[in-house]
C-alpha cells in the first residue's frame, strides 16, 4: 500500500505542478471565491473530511485492542463522513456549473480555471468514492473476522492519504483563489 | 488449459511477457523495414503496402501520413512493449523470485493482472491501425498541440490518437502494478541468508528499475489524463490561444504545449533507464560467469545504478533545449546530464575490470554481452555531445539523434535481451539454443547495427532532418542519398538475420539438446534447480543462501565456482 500511495502521490504531484505551471503562465488567473459562502462551504467540507480521518484512526485503534464491533461502527462513521463530503462537494459543483463554470469555459476569464478545478477535485473525488467502496468491503468483513488489525490499518493508510491530498488541494485551489 | 493460460505462476507470466515482447518486436521490425524501403524508393509501387493499407498506400505508394503513422507505431511498440516489457516483465518476472529464493512474487494475482492489462494495451494500440484515419502521426512522444486537437490535425490524430492514449494509459497502470510487486518481492521474500550485499546485480537492477517505473509511469498517467481531457472534455491544458490548425482558428486559450513536454520527458527520460538498467545487471552477471571472475567493484555497481536512477529524474530538460528555455536552465540541465556519464563510466570500467585477466568463454551470450558494452560506449559518447545545448541546437531533430538513441537505448537493450535469451533459454525451456546459428546471428547483427546507426550520425551531422517521409524534394539532401541506400540495405540484411534467430528459438524449443541443471557453471540460485524449474521453484525445499553471487576462481578452492545455495535442493 505504501508503494501504491507513493505512485498515486506522484500522479497528484504532477497534476498540481501542472496547475502551478498554467497558473503562472496565464496572464490573469481568476479568483472567484467569496469568503462567504464559497470559502466557508469549502472549509465545512474540509472539516467533514478531517473528521472522517479521526473516526478512521479511532477504528484502527479499536481494532488493535481487538474490539471488532466498535471498529466496525467507527468505519461506518468514516464512510458516512466520506459520503457527506461527496454530497457537499457535488452541491458545490452544481452551484458552480449553474454559474456557468465548465471544464472548457467560465465567466471570469482564463478558461483553464475550470479545467484545473474540475480535473483536480474530480480525481480527488474519485479517490474518495473508491475509498468508500474499499471501506465498505473492509467494514463488512471486520465483525465476521475476515480482516486483521493490519488490514484495517492499511485501509486507514489509504484513507488518510486521500485526506492529505485534500489538505494540499484546499489551500491551492480555494484559498489562493479568494476574491481580492 | 484455461488454468495454464491464466496462471498466476511467475514463470508462466514471465514467458507470456517474453512472447508478447517477441510479437511486438517482430511487428516493429517489419514496420522499420517498410520505412527504410520507402525512404530509398519513395516512388516505387509496392503491392504489399497497398494490400495492407488500401487507403494510406493507394496504388502502392506510401503517403507521408502513412509513413508518419508507421513511424509512430514503430516507436511506441518498441519503447513500451519491447524495451520496457521484456527485460523487466519477461526476464524479471521469471528470474527475480528464483534468484532471491522465493517460490513466487509477493502478489501473484496482481502479477497476472498486470500481464493481461499489458496485453489489452497492446491490442488497443494495434487497433489504432484499423480505426478510421489509421494510426496517429505524432511519434512516440505525441507532442501537442497537434495531438490534442483531433481529426483536423491529420487522419490519424482522431480516433487513432485516442487509441494511442488509452493504450499508453493502460500500459502505465500495468507498469505501476508490476513495479509495486517487484519492490515488495525484493523487500519481503528473500530467502534466509540472501542479504542485500549477496543479491545478484540482476536483482538490484530489477529492483532499481521498479522504483524508477513506479515514479515515472505515475506522471505519464497524469499527463495522459490531461491530454484526454483536452481532447474529450474541451479543456486547454496544452492548447494556447490563437492556434490555427488546417486553416481553422481553434477556440482554445491559456494552455501551453510545453507543459506536455515537461510531463512527458519527466517520464520519458527515466524510461531510457527502465529499458537499459535490467540489461546492465544481466550483462554484469554474464561477463562475470564467462570470464570466471567475480564482478569487479560490486558495491560500486550497485551505487552506480542507484545514482543513474536518481539522476534520470533530474535531466528531462535536455530533451527541450530548443523549446525556448532560458539558457541558465539549459546549462543546469546540461551539467546534470553530463553527470550521468560518471556512473555510466564506472559501470563500463567495472565491466572491463571484470574481463581483465579472466579466462573468457566466448559463447553467444558472452558475445552479445561484449556487444552490449561496445554499443553502450558508442551510444554513450554521442550522448555526451547531445547533452550540450550548443551542439544540441544544431543536431536536434536530425538523424544524429536517431542514431544516438537507437544505439544506446534500442540496440544496447536489445543486445541485453539477446544475451538474456541465449543465457537463460536453457533454464526457461530445458533445452539449449544452437551456438553456431547463434554466432552467425551475433556477428551479422553486431556489424549490421553499426552499419545502420553510425552512418545515421554522419547524415545528421550533414544536417539531415529526421521524420521526413522522403528526401527527393530537398536538393541539399541529394548528396546524402548513398548513405540512406547503404543504411536501408544494411537494415534489410540485419532484419533477415533475425529470422535465423527466430528459427533457432523455435527449433530449439522442441529439438534442442537437453539442458543440464547448470550448463554455464554459474552460481546464482536459478542454476541450482532443475531446467525448467518446478511449479514452486524449489520443490518445497527451503533454500539457504550461504555466500555472495559472484564467487568465481576463489584461490584455494577445488572448483572455480561456488553456488549461492547452501545445499542443492532436490
Amino acid at each position: 500500500m505504501w508503494l501504491f500511495l507513493v505512485s498515486d502521490a506522484l500522479t497528484f504531484t504532477a497534476l498540481i505542478l501542472s496547475y502551478a505551471f498554467v497558473r503562472v503562465s496565464s496572464p490573469a488567473w481568476p479568483r472567484p471565491f467569496d469568503f462567504s459562502p464559497g470559502i466557508l462551504f469549502a472549509t465545512l467540507m474540509t472539516f467533514v473530511l478531517l473528521t472522517s480521518s479521526l473516526t478512521m484512526a479511532t477504528a484502527v485503534g479499536a481494532m488493535r485492542e481487538g474490539r471488532r464491533g466498535v471498529a466496525a461502527a467507527w468505519i461506518a462513521a468514516t464512510i458516512a463522513c466520506g459520503a457527506l463530503f461527496i454530497a457537499l462537494h457535488l452541491t458545490e459543483w452544481r452551484h458552480l456549473i449553474a454559474q456557468g463554470v465548465t471544464p472548457a469555459a467560465n465567466p471570469w476569464g482564463v478558461p483553464l480555471f475550470g479545467a484545473v478545478f474540475f480535473g483536480l477535485t474530480g480525481l480527488h473525488m474519485a479517490h474518495v468514492a473508491s475509498g468508500i467502496v474499499y471501506l465498505t468491503i473492509l467494514g463488512a468483513g471486520v465483525r465476521p473476522g475476515r480482516f486483521s488489525a493490519e488490514d484495517v490499518e492499511v485501509g486507514g493508510l489509504y484513507w488518510h492519504f486521500v485526506d492529505l491530498v485534500w489538505m494540499f488541494l484546499f489551500p491551492l485551489l480555494y484559498l489562493t483563489a479568494v476574491k481580492p | 488449459m484455461l488454468g495454464r493460460i491464466f496462471s498466476t505462476d511467475h514463470k508462466v507470466i514471465g514467458k507470456q511477457y517474453y512472447f508478447l515482447g517477441l510479437a511486438s518486436v517482430l511487428i516493429g521490425l517489419v514496420l522499420s523495414v517498410f520505412m527504410r524501403l520507402h525512404l530509398i524508393y519513395p516512388d516505387r509501387k509496392v503491392k504489399l503496402f497497398e494490400m495492407l493499407w488500401p487507403v494510406g498506400a493507394a496504388g502502392g505508394i506510401m503517403t507521408p501520413e502513412l509513413y508518419l503513422s508507421i513511424m509512430t507505431m514503430h516507436g511506441t511498440l518498441m519503447v513500451f512493449f519491447v524495451l520496457t516489457t521484456v527485460p523487466q516483465g519477461g526476464f524479471g518476472n521469471y528470474f527475480l523470485p528464483i534468484q532471491i529464493g522465493a517460490s513466487d512474487m509477493a502478489f501473484p494475482r496482481l502479477n497476472a493482472l498486470s500481464f493481461w492489462i499489458t496485453l489489452a494495451a497492446l491490442l488497443v494500440l494495434l487497433g489504432a491501425f484499423f480505426v478510421p484515419g489509421g494510426a496517429p502521426l505524432g511519434g512516440w512522444t505525441a507532442y501537442p498541440p497537434l495531438s490534442a486537437v483531433g481529426q483536423i490535425a491529420g487522419p490519424g490524430q482522431g480516433d487513432g490518437m485516442d487509441m494511442w492514449i488509452l493504450s499508453v494509459a493502460l500500459f502505465s497502470i500495468a507498469a505501476l502494478l508490476t513495479s509495486i510487486n517487484f519492490i515488495a518481492t525484493v523487500i519481503e521474500l528473500r530467502a534466509p541468508g540472501m542479504t542485500l550485499e549477496r543479491m545478484p546485480l540482476t536483482v538490484w537492477a530489477w529492483f532499481t528499475t521498479a522504483i524508477i517505473s513506479l515514479l515515472a509511469f505515475a506522471v505519464l498517467l497524469a499527463a495522459g489524463l490531461l491530454l484526454l481531457l483536452d481532447r474529450w472534455g474541451g479543456t486547454s491544458f496544452f492548447l494556447p490561444s490563437g492556434l490555427v490548425v488546417s486553416d481553422r482558428l481553434l477556440n482554445h486559450s491559456g494552455g501551453s504545449p510545453l507543459l506536455w513536454q515537461h510531463l512527458f520527458w519527466f517520464f520519458g527520460h527515466p524510461e531510457v533507464y527502465i529499458a537499459i538498467l535490467p540489461g546492465m545487471g544481466l550483462i554484469s552477471t554474464i561477463l562475470s560467469v564467462n570470464s570466471r571472475r567475480p564482478v569487479f567493484g560490486y558495491k560500486a555497481m550497485v551505487g552506480a545504478m542507484l545514482t543513474i536512477a536518481f539522476l534520470g529524474f533530474v535531466v528531462w530538460g535536455h530533451h527541450m533545449f530548443i523549446s525556448g528555455m532560458s539558457p541558465y536552465s539549459a546549462i543546469a540541465f546540461s551539467v546534470l546530464t553530463l553527470t550521468v556519464g560518471v556512473p555510466s563510466a564506472i559501470k563500463t570500467f567495472n565491466w572491463l575490470g571484470t574481463l581483465w585477466g579472466g579466462r573468457l568463454r566466448l559463447n553467444v551470450a558472452m558475445l552479445f554481452a561484449l556487444g552490449f558494452v561496445s554499443v553502450f560506449v558508442a551510444g554513450g559518447i554521442t550522448g555526451v555531445l547531445l547533452g550540450q545545448p550548443a551542439m544540441d541546437l544544431y543536431l536536434h531533430d536530425t538523424y544524429f539523434v536517431v542514431g544516438h538513441f537507437h544505439l544506446i537505448m534500442g540496440v544496447a537493450a536489445v543486445f541485453a535481451m539477446f544475451a538474456g535469451t541465449y543465457y537463460w533459454f536453457p533454464k526457461m525451456f530445458g533445452r539449449m539454443l544452437n551456438e553456431t546459428l547463434g554466432k552467425i546471428h551475433f556477428y551479422i547483427t553486431f556489424l549490421g547495427v553499426y552499419g545502420i546507426f553510425v552512418p545515421m550520425h554522419v547524415a545528421g551531422l550533414a544536417g539531415n532532418p529526421r521524420r521526413y517521409p522522403d528526401f527527393k524534394e530537398f536538393e541539399f539532401l541529394s548528396d546524402l542519398a548513398w548513405i540512406h541506400t547503404f543504411i536501408s540495405h544494411t537494415s534489410f540484411t540485419v532484419a533477415a538475420v533475425q529470422l535465423l534467430f527466430l528459427f533457432n528459438l523455435f527449433w530449439s524449443l522442441w529439438r534442442g539438446a537437453r539442458a543440464a541443471v547448470n550448463p554455464w557453471e554459474a552460481t546464482t540460485l536459478e542454476w541450482s534447480v532443475p531446467s525448467p524449474p518446478p511449479h514452486d521453484n524449489f520443490g518445497g525445499a527451503s533454500v539457504t543462501v550461504v555466500r555472495g553471487a559472484y564467487e568465481f576462481s576463489v584461490p584455494g578452492r577445488e572448483s572455480d565456482f561456488a553456488m549461492q545455495a547452501g545445499e542443492t535442493p532436490q
